[in-house]
């Protein structure tokens, strides 16, 4: 058999399937003593389980916590306010990918500084930053970077691009997570390795493109240190049905290990060049906010020192507000992405809290579980 | 956001380092510098990720899902025309 682009698509969402495997977890969770509750870390999971009604097709005995993996949602008000600012400079170009559109900061969403005469471009690709910086001779553009390992590497692949073609007028504000450390964080305390957070997380579905490049190694220590077994899982509906199978497997079989389903994508080192511009470019933060689930240590990059001549947070430090601004303070999104709660226990859900006026970091994208519990009601989740 | 998709390589151009993919009858552009040189041939199925190969897709991974989704169809199959006949065995009429 010769594999073909269609069954790439096809084969990994046909419907008889994704019943089929609906059918084997059933009879699979029958011998579950317990409710499992299962993080998919990742929004992409997200998107799939509500686009093709996944909870509906599961037993009562398994539960999703959807989990901070869309950096829109996460990305907090003191960083689009960063964007806002730099955006409103006479001089600047403000580049960055369409999700950022309406994500909204303390001064308004970046759609609202383009309403008051900023220059912002979203683009496709960070390469597009070349084209506009190459039209644009007098400007400063400066690429605001956002995303988890999946988009990092881009980033850093523009940077090394910019230095070899000796491009003088662009800029970087980066704004990347990472994964794992979050994980941790809502898993683990920082400070006393107890279940301090009370999360009912049992178990995790791996995030698909995070781990085509870091590999699934990172994942390593949370089946050993932290008891709770990982399955990295495609996007596509049957891998996600596939890899809820082999994590229900691993309970009740007593097991608790790190598999893969995704197999087609994610060895166990990934991508490694990927991994060396990322190492390149990039050093951790201490800590870094993240919207909803506030500080997290190691969970962010920054520019390397060497960079500092690319580094918009450093060129334009004095401008930049540097203010702490609280979460809403009904907000309990902290409280969703740890499972102990759910949308409709916070007392503002779709009234002053909804997508076109989102209050909090769930409601800020469709990936985002109140998001999802108001366009999709609860039946599905 | 972190979503990708699968694509063919139809083209490269080593000079700009940059490949012409198939995504689906859409031909696109997308940048090689996340692959190790010469690892990317024509043919190849790749995953693209905001204008950039992310990696290559394994074909012979793919193949043995594949086969395997097929298996556990063709056995639910039989399970069930085996319900079917355990619940003929059940009826009641047929002891009339
Ligand atoms: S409904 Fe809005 S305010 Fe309430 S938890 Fe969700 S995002 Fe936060």
């Amino acid at each position: 058999m010769q594999l073909c682009l269609k069954d790439l698509y096809d084969g990994f969402r046909n419907p008889e399937v994704i019943r089929g495997f609906s059918k084997l977890i059933h009879q699979e969770a029958q011998k579950l003593d317990r409710t499992v509750s299962i993080m998919e870390v990742c929004g992409g999971h997200t998107h799939s389980i509500m686009k093709y009604g996944l909870s509906q097709l599961l037993p009562e005995s398994i539960r999703f916590i959807h989990g901070p993996g869309c950096p829109v949602c996460i990305m907090p008000k003191e960083r689009i306010d960063h964007a806002f600012v730099l955006s409103m400079q006479e001089e600047v170009i403000l580049v960055t990918l369409g999700d950022m559109i309406k994500v909204p900061g303390s001064r308004g969403s970046l759609q609202d500084a383009r309403a008051k005469g900023a220059d912002i471009r979203f683009v496709y690709s960070p390469l597009d930053t070349l084209t506009i910086a190459r039209e644009n001779p007098t400007k400063k553009v400066i690429f605001f970077a956002i995303g988890f390992e999946t988009t990092t590497p881009m980033t850093a692949a523009l940077i090394e691009l910019v230095l070899k073609q000796r491009i003088k007028n662009i800029y970087f504000h980066i704004n990347h997570v990472t994964v794992p450390e979050v994980m941790v964080e809502l898993i683990d305390s920082r400070d006393e390795h107890v279940d301090s957070y009370n999360n009912q997380i049992d178990a995790f579905l791996g995030p698909s493109h995070v781990s085509v490049i870091t590999g699934s190694k990172i994942y390593e220590p949370f089946p050993k240190k932290y008891a709770r077994p990982v399955v990295v899982a495609g996007f596509e509906p049957v891998d996600i049905m596939e890899a809820l199978l082999m994590l229900v497997r691993q309970f009740t079989e007593g097991r608790c290990e790190l598999e893969v389903e995704y197999k087609r994508l994610v060895s166990r080192e990934g991508n490694l060049k990927a991994q060396a511009a990322i190492e390149n470019c990039f050093e951790k933060r201490p800590l870094f906010k993240w919207r909803g689930l506030g500080n997290v240590p190691q969970s962010s990059y920054c520019l390397k020192e060497k960079f500092s001549d690319l580094d918009a947070e450093k060129i334009y430090e004095d401008i930049l507000p540097k203010e702490e601004i609280e979460d809403h303070k009904l907000c309990i999104c902290g409280d969703i992405l740890r499972g102990i709660a759910t949308p409709h226990e916070c007392t503002i859900f779709g009234t002053a809290c909804k997508p076109s006026s989102p209050l909090g970091s769930c409601m800020v994208s469709s990936e985002g579980a109140c998001a999802a519990y108001y366009k999709y009601g609860k039946t599905v989740l | 956001m972190c979503l990708s998709i699968p694509s063919k390589v139809i083209q490269i151009d080593k000079e700009r380092n940059i490949a012409t993919v198939d995504t689906m009858g859409v031909t696109r552009e997308a940048g090689l510098d996340l692959m190790e040189e010469g690892d990317v041939c024509i043919g190849d199925y790749v995953l693209l990720h905001i204008g950039f190969v992310m990696n290559k897709i394994d074909e012979d991974d793919a193949l043995e899902s594949l086969k395997i989704y097929h298996e556990i169809l063709e056995k639910l199959d039989e399970e069930e025309r085996r319900n079917i006949v355990l619940e003929d065995d059940d009826c009641h009429n047929r002891s009339r």
